[in-house]
């Protein structure tokens, strides 16, 4: 067997069709950081705890850090890189972010959130959260951000 | 490293058959931890089942719930009839990790996993489930409760894979699921206890107590029989009887067995009137 497989893939990516070669060992993580540009995305822990490496994938929260790249092929990815400013204001006004290092993947778990507001309704939101470590802000503040994000004024 | 990506489950099977070592992959979320690290060690292929959307089904029909290999947490999450007839299935999937995890993961993957401490194994357990596997050959049944001989050794042959997974639909007045970890999201289970009560009888699953996941035999005839249970302590002997917990990092087997008494216990004391009155 061939140990310099590539595998040819269409996807979407923040709105636009991209086409790319990937190794059978690529995370998408690897590939929108290091083929596609998109370092906005970050490494946490490697291993699907902290939720750094967050990306909406078919319009769900799922980490990069575990995603082979040949599985995104026909499928919708948003990144980052796709946040509007008015997605962050409330965030920032709320001291959603110190370091920065969770940033990107707690934007994208809120904007999820905010898309899907009878989420909700099932769920507290500091379970919907809960995926996504941060380790300066003591959540406070990521709770308080998605909160104005969504628009309620209080923890459910 | 090579991966093969099949587009029918026809396909996969064959590929299977003229190479048993391949490994299959679904949502990823045990075999992609820490893989840049690992790729030495990695397997030399793998067969992506992502595309494979027959596999992506759920299904009522008269007597089972069908969960096709692919259906993850969170598609059972998204489903209100799930919760309404196999609560405990929503209870578990809410408790896998996290969000990120619910999204990827699938059943199927946590049956193959075989860790002693899973999550979704449990519940089906507690449910009758039945894991449907397919080769070449055909398909065959094999009860869940009898999928597991050993540590991480499964009735699955090498050329097999699961194809759906089938919950006999089934009236409870009893059952609830309790997993006990030290945080509520993204914690491995210290110790897992679920139960199940219907007209087929008690069904006590222990998780994170055994080499794998198991049912309880003595506590479940305990139940059936009615015999009194005046305090947690009571339910130690059949408990001792049916697991084997150890002493490992994160926690110990006397503390264990503790907990497992006392959930059982305690929870069949409020969702259970019959075990109330033998008290
Ligand atoms: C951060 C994190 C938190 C987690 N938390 C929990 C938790 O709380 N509780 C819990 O139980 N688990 C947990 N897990 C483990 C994991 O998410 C589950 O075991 C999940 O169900 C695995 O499913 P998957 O599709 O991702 O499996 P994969 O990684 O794709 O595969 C797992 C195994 O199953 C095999 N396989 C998959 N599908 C098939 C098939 N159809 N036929 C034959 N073989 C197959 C694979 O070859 C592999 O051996 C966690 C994992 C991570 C990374």
């Amino acid at each position: 067997m061939s140990d310099n497989q590539r595998i040819e893939l269409r996807f979407q990516l923040n709105g636009e069709s991209v086409q790319v070669r990937v190794h059978p060992s690529d995370r998408l993580l690897d590939l929108l950081r290091y083929d596609l540009g998109l370092p906005g995305t970050k490494e946490g822990c490697g291993e699907g705890e902290c939720g750094a490496c967050t990306v909406l994938m078919d319009g769900v929260p799922a980490n990069s850090c575990l995603i082979p790249a040949y599985q995104v092929r026909g499928r919708t990815i948003l990144t980052i890189e796709s946040t509007e400013l008015a997605d962050v204001e409330p965030l920032l006004a709320a001291g959603t972010t110190q370091c920065g290092a969770c940033t990107p993947g707690v934007v994208m778990t809120a904007r999820w959130i905010r898309d899907h507001p009878e989420l909700l309704e099932r769920f507290g939101s500091r379970q919907l959260m809960a995926g996504n470590l941060c380790r300066c802000t003591g959540y406070d503040g990521i709770i308080d951000g998605l909160l104005a994000l969504v628009g309620q004024d209080e923890e459910a | 490293m090579r991966v093969l990506m099949p587009e029918s489950v026809s396909e996969a099977l064959a590929f299977k058959a003229t190479n048993p070592d391949i490994v299959p992959i679904a949502g990823g979320t045990d075999l992609l931890v820490q893989w840049p690290g690992q790729l030495e060690r990695q397997a030399a292929s793998y067969l992506d089942l992502s595309g494979l959307d027959e596999l992506r089904t759920i299904r009522w029909t008269q007597d089972t719930l069908e969960l096709g290999a692919l259906t993850t947490y969170w598609d059972t999450l998204c489903q209100p009839r799930v919760g309404v007839e196999h609560p405990l299935l929503h209870d578990a999937a809410r408790q896998v990790g996290a969000i990120q995890i619910q999204t990827r993961g699938t059943w199927a993957g946590n049956i193959i996993n075989a860790s002693p401490a899973a999550d979704g194994v449990p519940v089906l357990m507690a449910y009758d489930a039945t894991v449907v596997l397919a080769s070449v050959d055909g398909e065959r049944q094999v009860p869940l409760s009898a999928f597991y001989h050993g540590y991480k050794q499964l009735e699955a042959r090498p050329h097999e894979l699961i194809r759906k997974i089938l919950v006999p639909r089934r009236e409870h007045d009893v059952q609830f699921f309790e997993k006990v970890a030290p945080r509520q999201a993204q914690a491995i289970t210290v110790v897992g206890v679920t139960v199940a009560h219907s007209s087929c009888g008690w069904r006590v699953v222990a998780s994170s107590m055994a080499p794998t996941v198991c049912r309880c035999p003595h506590l479940e005839s305990l139940l059936q029989e009615g015999t009194p249970v005046s305090c947690p302590e009571d339910l130690l002997e059949p408990l001792r009887a049916d697991v084997s917990p150890i002493d490992d990092l994160r926690s110990s087997a006397h503390y264990r067995e503790q907990v497992m008494s006392r959930v059982l216990y305690f929870n069949l004391g409020e969702t259970c009137p019959a075990f109330r009155s033998t008290r």
